[in-house]
């Protein structure tokens, strides 16, 4: 059976794990259905022409977590943010972690998404947000949404802030030999109100893992919201992360993401403006190897005059490591004086690496800005002589020009921790010592 | 201190030098000059190890041992420093953390710690203000959107700072006015002392007024066809170089 079967048969008994009655499930229904007609996405998609999922659905993954794994705070603490006090969401193959997380419910929630999905107190909230601006067409959306049961779920009231950061960390222990994990976060930020989140998936073992996450945000009318994704999983691991992300007027909203690892990640990136004088950062950058796929597709769907868009990705490409970027960036005919900028700038330091780079740019108002621009290139060799003529080896030099490059999307971490840690996976990554700071 | 002997490099089949011997001696300074495409930029670049050229026959040795197997780098560890004629910008590296990186990196190769960051800035500090740079100016990103004096001073406030054993100046005039001019060329004067050398690369007497050299050598064709006193760039200055290229023909 393929993995398509498995999953759709699978329903019957996931409905035997919820209310089947909460108004959420009618929701799950239409999805599954909208999955089954359409089943994964091929390569004949052109959204998916440089992104095969075949290999993955010939796997024979359990689609169901297992209860009961437990681990040590002292072994998984490198996959932390540990150097800050933070907000922790933690699951294990899936399962929430109360033992390593830290909730709270002082005037923000910051909880599981399993509870806002049963307890009354959630009902309204749940209602007004859930499953609003994820896609109800796009098939891999469809099928986390059928399969919506746990994850993170963040609520932050008009005007509040949590004390701190949160963290939202999926560890997967290797106990299955191929487990499939289907995440479902909804962040909600009211007016005037600001949080910051990290997330991270990561498998402890070479065990294969496919994650389908799921997250939604909404950026209420002067809400800022800046959401980190720390992508470095271990060579069996593969990701598809769909995030929505809904802005209301003068909101801010930036997703960083860093492409370190995994076999597999596919980052689809939506921002849907709804007000006007939305900013909307999108920011990335990408370091690969081995024969690691890193797909981002991005999505700023400007509805609304007045706004602006960032979007600046780095990448650098070695061994047989593939790399796609597409940016569409869609401006409405009443979105007047929109500012939207998109870069995509890529290095290959191997031969046998490659880059697919495409701007999709739809623009029906005729007062804005738009600016795009893609390269694909070498490391500088002039730029490389001259940093060995003072001395600085080759591979030394080289780290410095890489560390270079990415620079300017470090530059907007607002996190300073975080900012330190990027850079040391950074070094890490080139095998270097940072014996600079940027 | 540096010996070249019968230097023959290529690139790309393309022969460019063609049979150099030159020999810099500790405290002089030599003045390269030549019309434009004669060599002046190749032979330093080759000096300072870029792997674009092949050098085809002969030797560059810097106190006694042949250079051709060392990188760039190691070259810059024994001693050997470029100024360019275009600096490269390199978005994103501060000057100051550039010049620790550098300092740090030579140290080590000569197996020496690094050096303490209250001394490194001390150093930075007084360096900078030998060639009046403000102190901004150290925390910008290396040679981006600098104009060409910038780039140019910042060049030789690289050079204050490794305190090279050979120093080779290639065009650091060009682009200059007059007051960045004196700036740069005080800074290099302050520099010259009895144990090192420098090369002068210039296509103009201008710079030569300010650091005076010792010997001047003409390149044309990729060989030195003149070498002679100081009072040899006066001449090429008044005449040309069109007198010389008639002297090589006749030969």
């Amino acid at each position: 059976m393929d993995l398509k079967d498995k999953l759709v048969s699978s329903f019957l008994a996931f409905e035997s794990q919820v209310d089947v009655n909460h108004a959420v499930h009618d929701i799950r229904s239409e999805a599954i259905k909208n999955f089954e007609t359409k089943g994964f996405p091929t390569k004949k998609q052109e959204a998916w022409k440089y992104t095969s999922l075949n290999n993955l659905q010939k796997k024979d993954f359990s689609v169901f977590p297992k209860q009961g794994t437990t681990l040590e705070y002292k072994d998984i603490k490198p996959y932390f943010l540990h150097e800050i006090d933070t907000y922790k969401i933690v699951f294990i193959d899936g399962v929430y972690s109360s033992y390593l997380s830290e909730t709270t419910h002082d005037g923000v929630d910051v909880c599981l998404m399993s509870a806002a999905l049963t307890k009354p107190e959630y009902r309204q909230v749940i209602e007004l947000y859930f499953n609003k601006v994820a896609s109800k067409d796009e098939s891999l959306t469809t099928l986390n949404t059928a399969f919506s049961k746990e994850g993170a779920y963040i609520y932050i009231p008009k005007n509040k802030a949590p004390r701190k950061p949160i963290q939202i960390v999926h560890l997967a222990t290797g106990n299955e030999a191929a487990l499939m994990l289907q995440p479902r976060n909804l962040i909600i930020a009211e007016q005037n109100a600001e949080v910051q989140i990290i997330e991270r998936h990561q498998s402890l073992t070479q065990n294969e893992v496919f994650t389908n996450s799921v997250t939604e945000i909404f950026a209420a009318k002067d809400a800022r919201i800046d959401y980190y994704k720390v992508q470095n999983d271990n060579g069996n691991a593969s990701l598809i992360d769909n995030t929505y992300i809904a802005q209301k007027t003068t909101s801010h909203v930036s997703v960083h993401t860093f492409s370190f690892g995994g076999k597999l990640t596919r980052n689809n990136l939506n921002f849907y403006q709804q007000g006007e004088h939305i900013d909307s950062t999108l920011k990335g950058v990408t370091i690969l190897g081995e024969k690691q796929h890193v797909d981002h597709h991005t999505l700023v769907h400007h509805a609304q005059p007045n706004c602006e868009s960032h979007q600046d990705y780095k990448g650098i490409f070695g061994e047989r490591s593939t790399g796609v970027f597409n940016g569409k960036i869609i401006v409405d005919q009443i979105a007047q004086k929109t500012n939207a900028f998109q870069q995509n700038n890529n290095i290959l330091i191997s031969d046998k690496a490659t880059v697919n780079t495409k701007p999709q740019l739809e623009i029906f108002a005729d007062d804005v800005k738009c600016s795009h621009g893609c390269t694909i290139g070498q490391l500088d060799e002039d730029a490389l002589f001259y940093l060995r003529s003072r001395g600085i080896p080759k591979k030394e030099a080289t780290a410095l020009l890489m560390y270079a490059f990415a620079n300017n999307v470090l530059e907007s971490v607002r996190i300073p921790e975080l900012k330190v840690r990027i850079n040391t996976i950074i070094a890490n990554k080139l095998g270097v010592r940072v014996g600079f700071e940027l | 201190m540096l010996k070249i002997q019968d230097l023959h490099a290529s690139i790309e089949d393309k022969k460019i030098l063609k049979g150099i011997n030159l020999t810099v001696n500790p405290g002089e300074v030599h003045a390269i000059m030549g019309p434009n495409g004669s060599g002046k930029s190749t032979l330093a670049s080759v000096i300072a190890g870029k792997e674009d050229f092949e050098v085809k026959k002969g030797s560059v040795a810097l106190d006694g041992e042949d250079l051709e197997e060392l990188s760039p780098e190691e070259r810059a560890h024994k001693g050997i420093f470029l100024s360019f004629q275009y600096p490269v910008e390199i978005p994103g590296v501060t000057v100051t953390n550039f010049m620790k990186t550098a300092i740090n990196e030579s140290r080590k190769a000569r197996g020496l710690e690094d050096m303490p960051a209250n001394q490194m800035l001390k150093l930075i500090r007084e360096k900078s203000e030998m060639l009046e740079i403000d102190r901004k100016f150290l925390s910008r990103s290396l040679n981006e959107g600098f104009s060409g004096g910038e780039k140019k001073r910042n060049e030789i406030f690289q050079m204050a700072m490794m305190e090279p054993k050979l120093a080779i100046l290639d065009e650091t005039d060009s682009g200059l006015d007059i007051d960045a001019l004196r700036i740069v060329a005080n800074g290099v004067n302050k520099l010259r002392n009895a144990e090192n050398g420098i090369i002068v690369i210039t296509h103009y007497q201008r710079l030569l007024e300010y650091i005076v050299p010792d010997y001047v050598h003409v390149l044309f064709d990729g060989r030195i066809v003149k070498s002679g006193g100081k009072e040899l760039a006066l001449e090429l200055e008044e005449k040309g170089y069109d007198w010389i290229k008639q002297e090589v023909l006749v030969q």
